[in-house]
């Protein structure tokens, strides 16, 4: 039966997860804009509290770690409303309140929505409790995952990794790093394998952290594997190269983690209409969903077409996680969620910081850092332009040597 | 063979297809399913032969029958029921099998087949809005099922479409807000042989034109009320026998008035718009037209007329999903088979690119229609959401409709290709109001 509102069950979680936007995340917002590179202590407390909400419950906490398929019983074909669902509403609310704040939580990191997508039970259990970044990107890599240079070199029981890995999210502060390697370039995607590494071990180096646009209160660094050794037990997925299969195991994570980027993407778009229309209103222009948009104040007429896109990219971005919770394939959809929603938050963020003039624009205000805030979301867990490939190449039936 | 004996062969092949759906059986709807087929035999294939029927009531209800309405769900849910499958399975082949044939020359002719017509409304398009105690097939009133029903149809075509649905508006505004007298009078002739032909107006001819700023005036003199106005792009206005229409009730505001045909001062002159011409738009011209106290519908109660306009809005909005899917649907496999410098135009991105946000817009036009409409079924207010709805739909919709041309190119742009028309179809949305309900 069709409904598309929020399961009562997960009310409590989204109500908890806005008032941690509200009490913790917007009174620090600009401090750690201004303050960039510096640890946001605040959220090692919210961290220890949330991981003590959520033993005990199922309903997967409030970051990257609830994304986890788990097998639906055999034959069971009722609905299911999951960690996936969860995860997305409550961060939304906490994306409301700062992005760049939701990506220094500790144990929340993409790293660890990568282990929970396709860890093993063993590897699951030894890395329980522990906050992993995900390093892929390289200089000369970006989009083009399959590019990578870094090396992993079987040698006794240990893989030797080298390579240049940047734009590493919590790089800095998290305790393991997802390092993607390849075990033999002729190989191509197939042979790319992604890699816990410990962030103490002594050949994973950090070169340096970048000065960015935005999301300043998360740490984004650089990294250089020099004969970094890992134990071999520390590869996720299979050690094979099965060249069928092709990059399955290591871009399955990106089904899970892309509907998380647009659930970010989606917060921090709520965050800037509401703020607008506060702003609209003190200016005497309230919108009137009553009236056709032609009716009404240019102003009002256009905050509501940026709602009906913000409600799009929402909706977009449950379906995707649903999907995920009911097991359906979700590929297509992960990659419509985070286009419609990555696009959308630039479009609006900007829009808004015009229609608030130098309320907008002013640091006096928070939406000027939102604006900047927002550009990464269109960008980092694949770009725009990655999602409407991945989107046409399924829709048109093409491989990637079609349309590249 | 003449036109109604080729209208029943139509028929039966399409309830013949339904008949054969394995799916009745595996969800065991089957008795649900029959019951429904008994009423369009019995109905059976008959052109619209009254033109001007009288409308009484033979038995008076002593109170107005109303269809419940959905408790809302636990959960985030975005499958259908069985029921709703299978409808949308059924309505889908008729619009594959009968629809889309039928409408490039519907389009030229600015009419759509009676047998056609009968077709669509033997399949129940038209009582969905009906109480069950009245002859309706549904328990429960459901806008998302009216919602699957028209963007079903809207993807064989949506002229057609808006022509087949445009009696069950009359007969859900019945429905949903008609006293025992009014739904007595009215509603048995839509479960009837041969339903009448009807059509729900409200926008008029004006720039920016606000359904809660109407020009059409309802004066009380001497215990009726007396019309004058103009109603435009007024779906089926020639053939219709009875008419909601929207007016500015003396002491009351914007208001609906139920409106027969053949009451004098009522009269109609065609006017075919840009699209939508299957529905043989036509202006609608008020010249003082006395109706009883009567024909007041739900009691001019503020809330009824905003509720009308937003369950209109949403069927609009089911329209421009539908008529998109169908634009994406055509796109494909064109752009995979045209062949320019050497390759399928598939193969670039500026030609790809189009063809993912053309589907990347359509889902999250859909999905906002969907959540309008569950929100009218389980109670919850819709007002935001049906804007919100129409807003998109609008912008994207039209969007949709270029896009399709410019993917085909100069093909897009004559008739030998579907997508000319639904560039038309698709700019209705934005414009219309009313004409049709969920």
């Amino acid at each position: 039966m069709i409904s598309l509102e929020t399961p009562k069950k997960f009310r409590p979680l989204v109500s908890q997860a806005h008032q941690v936007a509200t009490e913790v995340f917007r009174p620090i917002s600009r401090k750690y804009d201004l303050a960039e590179h510096e640890h946001p202590k605040e959220l090692d407390m919210l961290a220890s509290l949330i991981d003590g909400m959520n033993a005990g419950s199922d309903m997967g906490g409030a970051g990257a770690a609830g994304v986890r398929r788990d097998r639906a019983p055999a034959g069971e074909t009722a609905n299911r409303n999951g960690s996936n669902l969860s995860t997305v509403l409550g961060v939304m609310e906490l994306c409301w309140g700062d992005v760049g704040l939701l990506l220094s939580m500790p144990r929340q990191g993409l790293g660890n929505a990568a282990i929970a997508s396709v860890a093993n039970e063993e590897q699951l259990a030894r890395y329980d409790g522990r906050w992993a970044a995900m390093a892929i990107t390289e200089p000369e890599a970006g989009s083009d995952s399959a590019a990578i240079r870094t090396t992993a070199v079987l040698d006794g029981d240990e893989y030797v990794l080298n390579g240049e890995k940047i734009y590493v999210t919590a790089g800095e502060r998290a305790d393991l790093v997802v390092v993607w390697a390849t075990l033999d370039r002729s190989k191509g995607r197939a042979a790319i394998k992604s890699f816990v590494v410990e962030r103490e071990n002594p050949g994973l180096k950090l070169e340096r952290l970048e000065r960015k646009l935005g999301i300043r209160a998360s740490d984004t660094a650089a990294f250089r594997l020099e004969d970094c050794r890992v134990p071999k037990e520390d590869m996720l997925g299979s050690d094979t190269i099965d060249v069928k299969q092709g990059f399955g195991g290591a871009m399955q994570t990106f089904d899970n983690t892309r509907p998380l980027v647009a659930a970010m993407a989606v917060g921090l778009t709520r965050a800037c209409l509401e703020e607008t229309a506060t702003q609209l209103e003190r200016a005497g222009v309230v919108l009137d969903h009553g009236a056709p948009a032609h009716a009404q104040h240019a102003a009002a007429a256009r905050l509501q077409a940026m709602q009906a896109d913000y409600e799009a990219a929402r909706l977009l971005t449950l379906q995707a996680a649903w999907m995920a919770d009911n097991a359906k394939p979700n590929s297509l959809h992960a990659s419509m969620a985070k286009a419609k929603a990555g696009r959308t938050c630039v479009e609006v963020a900007l829009a808004c910081v015009e229609l608030c003039g130098s309320l907008g624009y002013s640091e006096g205000g928070l939406l000027e850092k939102w604006a900047r805030d927002a550009k990464i979301l269109d960008i980092f867990e694949g770009t725009q332009q990655i999602q409407l490939l991945i989107v046409a190449r399924q829709l048109l039936g093409k491989t990637s040597a079609d349309l590249c | 063979m003449n036109t109604s004996e080729r209208g029943m062969g139509l028929g039966l092949r399409a309830l013949n297809r339904l008949a054969g759906s394995e799916l009745l059986d595996r969800v065991g709807q089957r008795g649900r399913v029959e019951r429904w087929v008994f009423q369009g035999t019995r109905r059976g294939f008959r052109a619209a032969e009254a033109t001007s029927r009288r409308f009484s009531a033979a038995a008076r209800l002593t109170r107005p029958v109303r269809q419940g309405h959905a408790r809302a769900s636990e959960l985030f849910d975005l499958s259908l029921d069985e029921e709703q499958q299978m409808l949308r399975e059924a309505i889908g082949a008729f619009a594959a099998e009968q629809v889309r044939p039928a409408a490039l020359a519907a389009d030229d002719a600015c009419a759509t087949p009676v047998e056609l017509l009968a077709q669509a409304s033997e399949l129940g398009m038209t009582t969905l809005g009906v109480p069950e105690e009245l002859g309706g097939v549904m328990a429960e009133r459901s806008a998302i099922t009216s919602v699957l029903v028209a963007e079903a149809l809207a993807h064989g075509d949506v002229g057609i479409a808006l022509a087949a649905l445009a009696p069950g508006a009359v007969a859900t505004a019945l429905g949903l807000w008609g006293d025992a007298l009014q739904q007595s009078t009215y509603l048995p002739a839509f479960t009837g042989e041969s339903p009448p032909a009807a059509a729900l107006a409200l926008l008029e001819p004006q720039a920016l034109f606000d359904p809660l700023k109407l020009t059409t005036r309802a004066r009380r003199e001497a215990g009726e009320w007396v019309l004058t106005g103009t109603k435009t792009l007024v779906p089926c206005a020639g053939r219709a026998e009875l008419f909601v229409i929207a007016a500015a009730a003396e002491g009351l505001g914007p208001s609906l008035f139920v409106v027969e045909s053949a009451t004098a001062g009522v009269s109609s002159e065609t006017e075919p718009g840009m699209g939508l011409r299957a529905a043989e738009t036509g202006r609608l011209t008020l010249a003082g037209a006395r109706l009883p106290a009567s024909a007041l519908l739900g009691e001019g109660r503020s809330e009824v007329y905003l509720e009308c306009v937003q369950r209109a809005r949403i069927a609009w909005c089911a329209l421009a999903v539908g008529a998109a899917q169908a634009v994406l649907d055509y796109a494909i496999p064109y752009v995979n088979a045209r062949v320019a410098f050497g390759e399928p135009i598939s193969n670039r991105q500026a030609v790809a690119f189009a063809v993912a946000d053309v589907a990347i817009e359509l889902e999250g036009m859909r999905l906002l229609t969907y959540r309008a409409a569950n929100r009218a079924d389980i109670g919850a207010s819709f007002d935001r959401e049906s804007a919100l709805a129409r807003r998109l739909c609008a912008d994207k919709g039209a969007r949709i409709g270029s896009d399709g041309v410019q993917l085909l190119g100069g093909h897009g742009y004559v008739k030998e290709h579907p997508v000319e028309r639904w560039y038309r179809d698709l700019r209705a949305l934005g414009v219309m109001e009313g004409a049709l309900l969920v």
